[in-house]
């Protein structure tokens, strides 16, 4: 099946999402669709799948024009979609999830289970997916959960298909795996739009490669062009892609933690008697899939989640700090870049000004300065935000303007302006560059790195990107299941790391 | 002990687990707080244009010539605009200026009637607005206001002061007892988790048995030589809210209490750290947390803080009227406070504004009796304009209006 997009434009309001794209792609062929967050990807992708009606523009297949009402006549034309986050049915089974919404039927009405069994394994030996129609979705690993996701695709016989950023929630193995799938079911004539902005990826397994920007196809890439090539064409300016760094000057032990035990929003174990010790000067990072007990472990260092009881000790300076609030962690010794800042980070309803005074203390030195009998006072407020906007490179209207409106980049800057400028001994950062431009993405590094150097914070990272680990670490810890499988120097070669986060000690 | 230990933390897992998700309350009061000028006018024009319909449809002159209706259309017409020049007029010349009146002194007593009324519909509504932008949906003033009303009345028939000081220590003991009637909503739902929907709403009815027992029992507040009827004596002199005008109108210095509150709310909730971190609640629970603060303690001092704004309400009510006190007094203040803090959109202007209207509405409705329209339409038009401004696909239907618009 040959789809073809034809001058696709939508348009939201003033912004144009979607400018006269245009893209081709044949039986068989994976297409990867290269852009930053916001170039607009998801948004044709959306287009194609019947969820938005675009303003302009076709779409052909096989070179007769369709038009899509709904996803549902987007999967009846052969075009499937396998979504960033999946959607199954944790408490229903492999064929139960794959046969919902197209269940074949016995005589009565009933659902013939055995009928969806079987189709499910049918596609399942096909493609060497390996995977069991009887088992319960929460019993499987992530990336079985994502097969899942692409049978139920096939099984409503997808001729193209969808991939929306897929390996956010692999480890490299996985990956690994999940492109052999890709290449596999390219060559029995299905066509694959690979959406990612992980340049590694796309050099990979791309037959080709189309960059977007700002809602335009800048051009088409070869697959052997270089990362930084790559990169390049999606932010439209020279990338450099390596971090500069001072030679380590590891100082003494600042934060350490001992055996600490933390549980989820579920009460399952999410961090196990976990010990780590982090140094002045140093980057430690935290390497591994999502959901390992990252976040929670991040939780707990910052107080908003409890140890469990009598479990360990979290020490800053020889002293033990599991006692004092969020509030009085921030004051001593801390500062937090929460992996999830909209939620954590920020309020999106208040302004640069209002967010670069989130956790300030207005009884210590730096914060009275901006209260005066009560009240805030707005001249600081301003000078201050206008600072932190020129040190950081916020790119926004002012200093009012919301932090809502501001795009990932600019965001994240804001809650790096505010937890830089607050003294601080150690730096707590999880997940700094997700959803960030690749432009942003280099001058957050940058800061975190002169964090390092000028300052000698001690910076414990928490990314799931291992890219951004081996850029910035000195340290790799790799978590696995609530556990540090191991910490290993910076050198270590990708695959050993991926073994790892996989629970294979080395 | 470990065991009440552990219920303790059980408690604040839940309390916090209930806060994590915002509930339909919350998101609804975000949405109509996010109601732009375009579309609160236009709700209110909308509001007043269908409670014209209503009227029309069921005046007895104009249901009397629909059997004439083909032959003489023109009957209708006319009898139709009678109704709405009778019952909008009227509602005029009862809230802003009356013609008709006797003299120059009844001639302006409508304007008059409308602030003395619109006052504690606005200190309230500070209140109310208050606890919206901490993310709470409080619903109890009005068993705050019953309570600062038990602690008025008290103070102004069971205690004797001087002339001047009487008033002032009967309007803090009404504050107080409401902030303290506030605060254990604000208790309950910091401990427990207990979600303050339920909490305000029992803890009115509560309120109104508590007053009514203490109206009913003669050590308490029953009026001297008092029956059956819960009532108390009129308050003393001493401690009566001055007039503004002596005997020639109604209106007290509880307009002043009103404007100073919208001051209070303006520099407390745009300008104070306190505000400030108030709406950090309100807006990002989670953040707040991030940020170190206490979001269960601010739950506790939001309400006590909107609760005081209710007080001064009560205070208002108790110590204006000349007769004996009755539970009646609360007059609904307490909810269409709610009505007034939307429409306002939570912010002192606007609060003030809402309750001028709402206070209008009151004032004018037994002219629009008296012009022969049942005076419930408005009751009518106060309901539409605020589900059409809490229903934003409504009026961009009617208007045609474009998105970006009617946000």
């Amino acid at each position: 099946m040959k789809l073809e997009l034809r001058g696709i434009t939508k348009r939201f309001g003033d912004l144009v999402a979607n400018d006269d794209i245009n893209l081709v792609v044949e039986p068989g062929q994976i297409v990867s669709l290269l852009g930053e967050n916001g170039a607009g990807k998801s948004t044709l992708m959306n287009v194609l799948y019947g969820l938005y009606q675009s303003d302009g523009g076709q779409i052909l297949i096989d070179d007769q024009a369709v038009n899509f009402k709904g996803p549902g006549d987007a999967m009846n034309a052969g075009i499937g979609m396998v979504h960033q986050h999946f959607m199954l049915i944790p408490v229903f089974t492999v064929a139960e999830n794959v046969a919902l919404g197209n269940e074949p039927t016995k005589l009565g009405g009933l659902m013939d289970v055995a009928a969806a069994r079987e189709r499910v394994r049918e596609i399942s030996d096909r493609f060497g997916f390996n995977v069991d129609p009887d088992a319960l979705i929460q019993d499987l690993p992530v990336g079985v959960q994502q097969r899942v996701e692409i049978i139920k695709a096939l099984s409503r016989d997808a001729r193209v298909l969808v991939l929306d950023e897929p390996t956010a929630v692999l480890t490299p193995q996985e990956t690994d795996e999940l492109m052999a799938i890709m290449r596999q079911l390219a060559a029995n004539g299905t066509s694959i739009i690979f959406i990612t902005h992980k340049l590694r990826e796309v050099q990979a397994v791309a037959d080709r490669i189309v960059v977007i920007r700002l809602g335009k196809v800048v051009g088409e890439a070869k697959p052997t062009s270089t990362a930084s090539e790559l990169a390049s064409m999606m932010v439209g300016r020279e990338v450099h892609l390596n971090v500069e760094r001072a030679p380590l000057k590891k100082g003494e032990v600042v934060l350490s933690v001992d055996k600490i035990s933390v549980r989820d929003d579920r009460g399952q174990l999410a961090v196990n008697e976990l010990s780590l010790q982090l140094h002045a000067g140093e980057v430690l990072a935290i390497a591994g899939v999502q959901g390992n007990g990252q976040t929670e472990l991040a939780e707990a260092i910052v107080g908003l989640r409890k140890l469990e009881k009598g479990s360990g000790k979290i020490i800053y300076k020889g002293k033990s700090v599991e006692s004092l609030s969020v509030r009085e962690r921030l004051d001593a010794f801390l500062s937090y870049v929460p992996e999830d800042r909209k939620k954590d980070g920020l309020v999106s309803e208040f302004n640069i000004e209002e967010n670069l005074l989130l956790n300030q203390s207005f009884g210590d030195d730096r914060g009275a300065k901006f209260v005066r009998r009560g009240l805030l006072d707005q001249a600081v407020l301003k000078s201050e935000a206008e600072l932190a906007i020129a040190r950081f490179d916020i790119r926004t209207q002012g200093s009012k303007s919301l932090a809502g409106k501001l795009s990932g980049g600019n965001q994240q800057k804001v809650v790096l302006a505010r937890e830089m400028s607050r003294p601080h001994d150690v730096l707590l950062v999880a997940q700094p560059t997700r959803g960030v431009d690749v432009g942003s993405i280099e001058f957050i590094h940058d800061q975190i790195m002169k964090e390092r150097d000028e300052q000698s914070t001690a910076v414990l990272l928490i990314s799931t990107e291992l890219d951004e680990v081996l850029a910035l670490a000195d340290r790799i810890a790799v978590m696995y299941r609530g556990k540090i499988v191991g910490i290993v120097p910076a050198e270590t070669s990708r695959e050993t790391l991926g073994k790892m986060m996989a629970g294979i000690t080395a | 002990m470990s065991e009440k230990k552990n219920l303790k933390d059980l408690a604040k897992s839940k309390a916090s687990s209930a806060q994590k998700s915002p509930d339909v309350a919350s998101t609804v009061i975000r949405d109509i707080m996010s109601a732009g000028f375009t579309r609160v006018m236009l709700s209110i024009v909308l509001g007043f244009a269908i409670g014209a319909i209503f009227m029309i449809l069921f005046n007895e002159d104009v249901v009397s010539t629909y059997e004439t209706f083909f032959s003489n259309p023109g009957e209708t017409f006319m009898a139709s605009l009678k109704v709405l020049a009778d019952g909008y007029g009227g509602l005029l010349k009862g809230s802003i200026f009356n013609p008709e009146g006797r003299d120059i002194v009844a001639m302006f007593r409508p304007i008059t009637e409308t602030f003395r009324l619109a006052a504690p519909l606005i200190m309230a509504g500070l209140g109310i607005a208050l606890t919206f932008r901490v993310g709470l949906f409080n619903i109890g003033a009005t068993g705050q206001i019953v309570m600062g009303l038990a602690g008025a009345t008290w103070i102004s028939t069971r205690v004797d002061l001087p002339y001047g000081v009487h008033m002032i220590v009967a309007v803090i003991v009404a504050v107080i007892c409401a902030a303290l009637w506030g605060a254990i909503v604000g208790l309950l739902k910091a401990r427990t988790g207990a979600h303050e929907v339920i909490v305000t709403i029992m803890l009115n009815y509560v309120a109104l048995n508590f007053f009514t027992w203490l109206l009913r029992t003669p050590e308490l507040l029953l009026e001297a030589n008092g029956g059956g009827t819960p009532k108390s004596d009129p308050a003393a002199e001493t401690a009566m809210l001055p007039t503004l005008f002596g005997d020639m109108y109604k209106i007290h210095i509880g307009i002043f209490f009103a404007i100073a509150a919208a001051f209070i709310y303006w520099l407390l909730m745009d300008r104070s750290a306190i505000g400030y971190r108030f709406k950090m609640v309100g807006h990002n629970m989670s953040a707040a947390r991030a940020a170190g603060i206490k979001v269960e303690r601010t739950f506790i001092w939001a309400m006590a803080i909107s609760a005081a704004f209710a007080g001064l309400a009560a205070a208002n009510q108790g110590l204006s009227e000349t007769g004996g006190i009755t539970t009646s007094i609360n007059a609904n203040i307490g909810f269409d406070a709610i009505t007034v803090a939307l429409l306002g959109g939570n912010s002192a202007k606007g609060i003030f504004a809402a309750g001028l209207l709402f206070g209008a509405f009151k004032a004018g409705s037994p002219a629009m009796q008296v012009a022969g329209v049942s005076p419930e339409i408005l009751g009518v038009v106060q309901a539409l304009i605020v589900l059409f401004i809490a229903a934003p696909p409504l009026i961009k239907a009617f208007f045609r209006l474009p998105e970006a618009e009617v946000k």
